[in-house]
């Protein structure tokens, strides 16, 4: 293969993967433009948050799962040479995403939070992180993981600082990034194991490989390869605030706003949630191509690197459309024994993926335990929090440890359940959505209520139903569903979790998933505790000082109608959950084959 | 049928639209209106003929309310309510007792308005309970009382009601979550191919048409919704889960060995399930050592709250063991049935001796109904027990008749003493029983209410309170005379602190304690309530068919088909324990009844069935 038909193969890929591209593409766009558009003379009377839904909207429109423009088939497909992965998953949460930013970027046009002077770079640290996270969720390759993971937190980091001359806000800014910076070195250097043990950093090539190299490997080799999932763990774990490295968390949320507080806990958080879902599937399972491989004959094209184990055929992936073999040559090295192609009984064997079941069941017990200590510690932490962000802070960590639970149980039943693996998926997808509603309206009574009271402190709070009764119905109703009370949304969330969970206890003995299940219920009814208590501070107690000084209504009308409008979905959920539940499982749809 | 679980709610949605500073009259009768107009339809509807008749001789589901609610690919919930033998008396108990506490709630005069909303919510929570045969609907209405209860009880409540109302939360959240967690295990262990069409129908997992002999057939095109789901009627792979209670209660009937996969500790699956059940529900009756809630909610609880607390709430308790626990999972309530009847003794017992220590009037009468449950999970428990004299199902029906009626009777008479402590606290704002005494000089009418009241609390014969425990006692006899004496042995001790605190209270020659002035004779409105409900203790006390025979049909039914359920597997096991000694004789220790052949519990004929096994999952 001579440079030319190279570089003409690997424009066609470039060019062929703009188009599912595209929402990414307009994110990239409408920064600019939100930039430049300053220095046109009448720039400064165009509002940025405007111009920001829009380009939110726009992208949605052409990136959600209605759109015939991204999707024209069905089949998963890897774009830009294997670096990112085009599939129902990646839809479903980018989707989200963008539907979060266009909600987010009213909220922030009520509560008035970056004023006209910072509202430029605001909006635009807010699209770059949103474009990051859409490629964490897309993310195939080591390398596009951690470049995403980086591209997502760089602006948070940001974000956390904003507002000038707040030193609490700065002292926040300053922890996040050397936190930040602090686990990405650690991923990094896991990534380049895991790499280095492995030869590729495809994800899925990555999987081939362990699947072929695991049953060999000396001691050392599996401490490396323990150690290097591990590393990378931690990455994924700082992302998604994961005790042990939580830390940060509640002093970013009490020193940031209620608005960055709200962007990391629900944006930052279901695009960790779901590279978490495509490095560990990614890594433990073999793809749905892959498990396919034998029955589906495809032109075979010699790899430039011969590998020396004779197992390991330098074979084309279907969707790798035979243009990147220069590039990621390794990545194309299926794992396909000599006799599976004729055999397709023998390939099944083949495809349950036994050699990599200590894989699996390694990440998944490790994820188990993360799952474990950080909704309990959570949960427990948040009991003697007396500020309503701290308080908000130690929840949205005991939800990453909910959300994270039934990633083992997708890992477990992966390779014999495929079908129950995806509602696994999907009861995280349905968790995401749902737990988008509840904490965008709960930071927005946080903000809305520091807008007019200036304190973040509970205490100051008591009797607030005497002035607002309707606010404090809407988050009496929104702290319930965060238990996971019915009939709110959040027990819709918690329900499918819990199923998963039970699904695949009962098809796979896995101790882990049981024990995973009895944490959550115990830990359901522990939250109950603080988070009833901000409720009860606000109806049983008398009226506080602060607010006595107050009219009826204390946030106005508007606000108000904004924390109605995102309450209602939280409380009718219930009624009709049927097309959440065909979407999301729609978007677990390509996950596994 | 949903028009009268949903009529409260409407109401409180149509309150709700009331300005604040309405006057606080109008909020309550519009209650009172509504639960009246609850109580109205639900005798109008189900005594009279034509539309949703109840017919008691017959002991299937009736008025059945079937829609499909939601359908992915990993849940199928469907909107499923029905009313049958067992619900039935707890239903128009549930409305009557919400129209006698709405009258007792007068006495409320601070936010009337947010009050007579959440009494209305969770008059729908409770009706819900008892309708809704969906599990998933079922753990809904389930939840959806516990919110307003809080509320109920932290904002309305005594001097220490906020702790009250967490720990009756907390408890209870806590009994729900392992009840979902059995819920989950039991939904995906479920298979409907172990079901025959015949039974598809009978248990309303379709949709249903009533021909005009009776015989039921489906509707249209819902078998064919069923078979695109995978039903097939023969056991394979794909496993067609539901949450149909009916439908669960067939699998775990019919010998399929769906529930019996073996779990943690060699457990099968329904003993856990069993068991979570059980503690979920015992911590609502609320036996020991799980009852703590009980005494603190009930004394913090504002009067009327208390009547509801005692007069239905608890009541749900015995209902779910009664409905859930034992008919999905026969054998591990089987196996536990000592560890049911000993709870529910000690909790009888146990709750006797702490009432006669009380100095609260309150409490006294709180502990009163741990005691008093007792005998309904007594009753329940006894249930699952096969005598030396053979299996004979009428003495288990016994018990069960029993429990139902100490529900119902326990619903009146408990009432009534909240009630009856209600009107004496308005007055005088002291519940200590030291600082009583001659109150029927004072108040006569009011006290010989109270009299009449705490006698049928007390089950002297030919009032209320007598005949369920009479049927439980009588019972308890055939499953172990120690159980059956020391049960009979609690009437004393109830008798004991019952007329122990009418003497302190009413009796003496003067009053003791603050406020002798308040202390006037009964208004119109009290007298009302209270002698509505001396009418039905004494009526239920005289007349026990009343309420027998809306049961009578439904529970026969359960208890003779559970007694064959339980043969059958008492004999699959004395044939097991057989083979496996011939085994064990012949020097082949391990591969031991890994075929057995069981009989099929309900007709008898034989099949083979592979010994549980986990799913062996090797990766």
């Amino acid at each position: 293969m001579d440079l030319n038909s190279l570089v003409q193969s690997s424009i066609a890929d470039t060019t062929g993967s703009l188009a599912p591209f595209a929402p990414e593409l307009i994110l990239c766009i409408s920064i600019m433009g939100l930039l430049l558009i300053r220095l046109l003379p009448f720039g400064d009377r165009i509002d940025a948050g405007y111009l920001a839904a829009a380009a939110a909207a726009v992208a949605l429109y052409f990136g959600g799962p209605w759109s015939s423009f991204v999707s024209p088939s069905a089949e998963p497909a890897e774009l830009f040479g294997g670096m990112i992965v085009y599939d129902s998953f990646t839809v479903g949460i980018r989707a989200l995403l963008l539907a979060f930013t266009i909600l987010f970027v009213i909220f922030t046009k009520f509560s008035g939070m970056p004023g006209k002077e910072d509202a430029t770079d605001f909006y635009c640290l807010i699209l770059g992180a949103i474009l990051g996270m859409c490629l964490m969720v897309s993310a195939n390759h080591l390398l596009m993981v951690f470049l995403a993971v980086e591209m997502a937190s760089v602006p948070s980091y940001v974000l956390a600082g904003v507002l000038r001359g707040n030193r609490l806000g700065s002292e926040a800014a300053l922890k996040y990034s050397i936190y930040g910076a602090g686990a990405a070195g650690v991923m990094l250097y896991g990534i380049s194991l895991l790499a280095g043990l492995t030869n590729t950093a495809h994800l899925p090539s990555i999987a081939t490989q362990l699947s072929v190299i695991v049953p060999e490997l000396s001691r050392p080799e599996q401490m490396v390869l323990m150690l290097a999932t591990l590393m990378i763990m931690v990455g994924l774990a700082f992302k998604l605030s994961a005790v042990p490295f939580h830390f940060w968390c509640p002093d970013i949320f009490e020193g940031a706003t209620a608005e960055i507080g709200a962007f990391l806990s629900i944006a930052s958080k279901a695009a960790a949630l779901a590279l978490l879902v495509r490095v560990s599937l990614g890594v433990g399972v073999l793809g749905p191509d892959r498990i396919t491989a034998a029955d589906i004959p495809r032109p075979q094209i010699e790899s430039s690197e011969e590998s020396d184990d004779p197992n390991i055929a330098g074979r084309r992936t279907e969707n790798s459309n035979a243009t990147d073999v220069g590039l990621f040559a390794v990545a194309d090295e299926v794992h396909s024994h000599a006799g599976d192609s004729s055999d397709p009984a023998s390939s099944d064997s083949a495809t349950t993926g036994l050699p990599l079941a200590p894989v699996r069941n390694f990440i998944g017990v490790l994820i188990a335990i993360l799952a474990t200590v950080t909704c309990t510690f959570g949960n427990l932490a948040a009991y003697g929090q007396t500020n309503i962000k701290r308080l908000f802070a130690y929840s949205t960590i005991a939800h990453a440890g909910y959300m994270m639970m039934p990633v083992p149980a997708a890992l477990s039943l992966a390779a014999a359940h495929p079908e129950s693996a995806r509602d696994a998926v999907s009861a995280i997808v349905i968790y995401i959505a749902i737990y988008m509603f509840m904490n965008l309206s709960g930071f927005a009574v946080i903000a809305f209520l520091r807008n007019t009271l200036g304190t973040g402190e509970i205490a100051d709070f008591a009797g607030l139903i005497r002035k607002a009764p309707m606010l404090v119905i809407c988050f009496a109703l929104i702290m319930f569903s965060l238990v996971g009370l019915p009939p709110l949304a959040g027990f819709v969330g918690k329900f499918a979790l819990f199923a998963s969970l039970a699904d695949g206890y009962q098809l796979t003995g896995e101790t882990h998933l049981i024990v995973l299940l009895v944490v959550g219920g115990i830990n359901t009814a522990i939250s109950l505790f603080y988070y009833l208590r901000v409720v009860k501070v606000m109806t049983i107690e008398p009226e506080s000082e602060l607010l006595s000084t107050h009219d009826t209504n204390v946030i106005g009308y508007v606000p108000l109608a904004f924390v109605v409008v995102t309450t209602v979905p939280i409380a009718l959920w219930i009624v009709n959950w049927n097309q959440l539940a065909g979407w999301s499982s729609e978007a677990a749809q390509q996950l596994f084959g | 049928m949903s028009l009268i679980v949903f009529l409260p709610a409407f109401a409180a949605l149509i309150l709700a639209f009331f300005p604040k500073n309405t006057d606080a009259n109008v909020f309550r009768y519009g209650t009172l209106a509504a639960t009246l107009a609850v109580l109205v339809a639900a005798i109008v509807a189900f005594f009279f003929p034509g539309g949703l008749h109840f017919d008691a001789s017959q002991a299937q589901l009736q008025n059945v309310e079937l829609f499909s609610w939601i359908s992915s690919e990993a849940f199928t919930i469907d909107y499923f309510m029905g009313i049958d033998g067992i619900s039935f008396p707890l239903i128009v108990l549930t409305a009557g007792v919400s129209v006698l506490s709405m009258m007792a709630a007068w006495s409320i005069t601070k936010q009337v308005k947010g009050f007579c909303i959440l009494f209305l919510l969770l008059e729908t929570g409770m009706l819900g309970v008892f309708l809704a045969l969906d599990f998933f609907l079922f753990y809904i209405f389930w939840e959806v009382m516990l919110l307003p209860m809080y509320f109920l009880i932290g904002v309305w409540g005594g001097p220490r009601k906020e702790y009250a109302a967490i720990k009756f939360f907390l408890y209870t959240l806590f009994g729900s979550v392992l009840m979902l967690i059995a819920i989950l295990m039991l939904y995906f262990s479920s298979d409907l191919n172990t079901l025959d069409e015949q039974t598809i129908l009978s248990t309303h997992v379709v949709k249903t048409v009533i021909a005009g002999d009776g015989s039921l057939s489906a509707a249209e095109g819902a078998m064919e919704s069923l078979r695109a789901r995978g039903y097939t009627g023969t056991v394979g792979d794909k496993k067609v889960h539901t949450f149909n209670i009916m439908a669960l209660a067939a699998m775990g009937q019919n010998g399929s060995g769906l529930f019996d996969t073996e779990l943690l500790l060699g457990w099968k699956l329904q003993h856990w399930a069993f068991l979570l059940l059980f503690i979920g529900f015992a911590i609502k009756v609320p036996s020991v050592p799980v009852h703590t809630w009980l005494p603190d909610a009930h004394v913090e609880a504002p009067t009327p709250i208390s009547m509801i607390l005692a007069g239905i709430l608890l009541k749900m308790g015995g209902y779910g063991i009664l409905r859930i626990c034992y008919p999905i999972c026969p054998e591990a309530g089987y196996d536990f049935r000592w560890f049911v009847c000993t709870v529910g003794v000690i909790s009888m017992v146990y709750g006797a001796f702490a009432a006669l220590a009380q100095k609260d009037f309150k409490r006294l009468v709180a502990y009163s109904s741990v005691s008093h449950m007792g005998y309904v999970v007594l009753g329940l428990g006894v249930w699952s027990v096969g005598t030396s004299q053979g299996y004979n199902w009428e003495y288990w029906d016994m018990g069960i008749k029993g429990a139902m009626f100490q529900m119902i009777a326990h619903g009146v008479s408990s009432a009534g003493m909240f009630f009856m402590v209600g009107v004496v606290y308005d007055r005088v704002h002291h519940r200590n029983l030291e600082e009583f005494g001659g109150l029927y000089g004072k108040m006569p009418v009011y006290s010989g209410l109270a009299f009449a009241i705490f006698f049928a609390g007390l089950g002297l014969p030919g009032l209320c309170g007598f005949i369920g425990e009479v049927f439980v006692v009588l019972s308890v006899w055939n499953f172990s005379y120690l159980l059956a004496i020391i049960s009979a042995a609690v009437v004393i001790l109830t008798a004991g602190y019952i007329l122990w605190a009418l003497q302190r209270v009413y009796l003496g020659a003067e009053y003791k304690g603050p406020h002798e002035e308040a202390l006037t004779p009964i208004n119109s409105r009290e007298l009302l309530v209270g002698s509505v409900i001396v009418f039905f203790a004494i009526l239920f006390g005289i007349m026990p068919s009343l309420v027998l025979r809306y049961m009578d049909a439904t529970i026969d039914h359960q208890a003779q088909t559970l007694t064959r359920v339980i043969q059958t597997i008492d004999e699959n096991r004395a044939a097991a324990a057989l083979d496996s000694s011939a085994e064990s004789f012949d020097g082949m220790p391990t591969t031991t009844a890994d075929q057995v052949n069981v009989r099929h519990p309900l007709n008898g004929i034989a099949l083979t069935k592979p010994a549980p096994k986990m799913s062996a999952q090797n990766n």
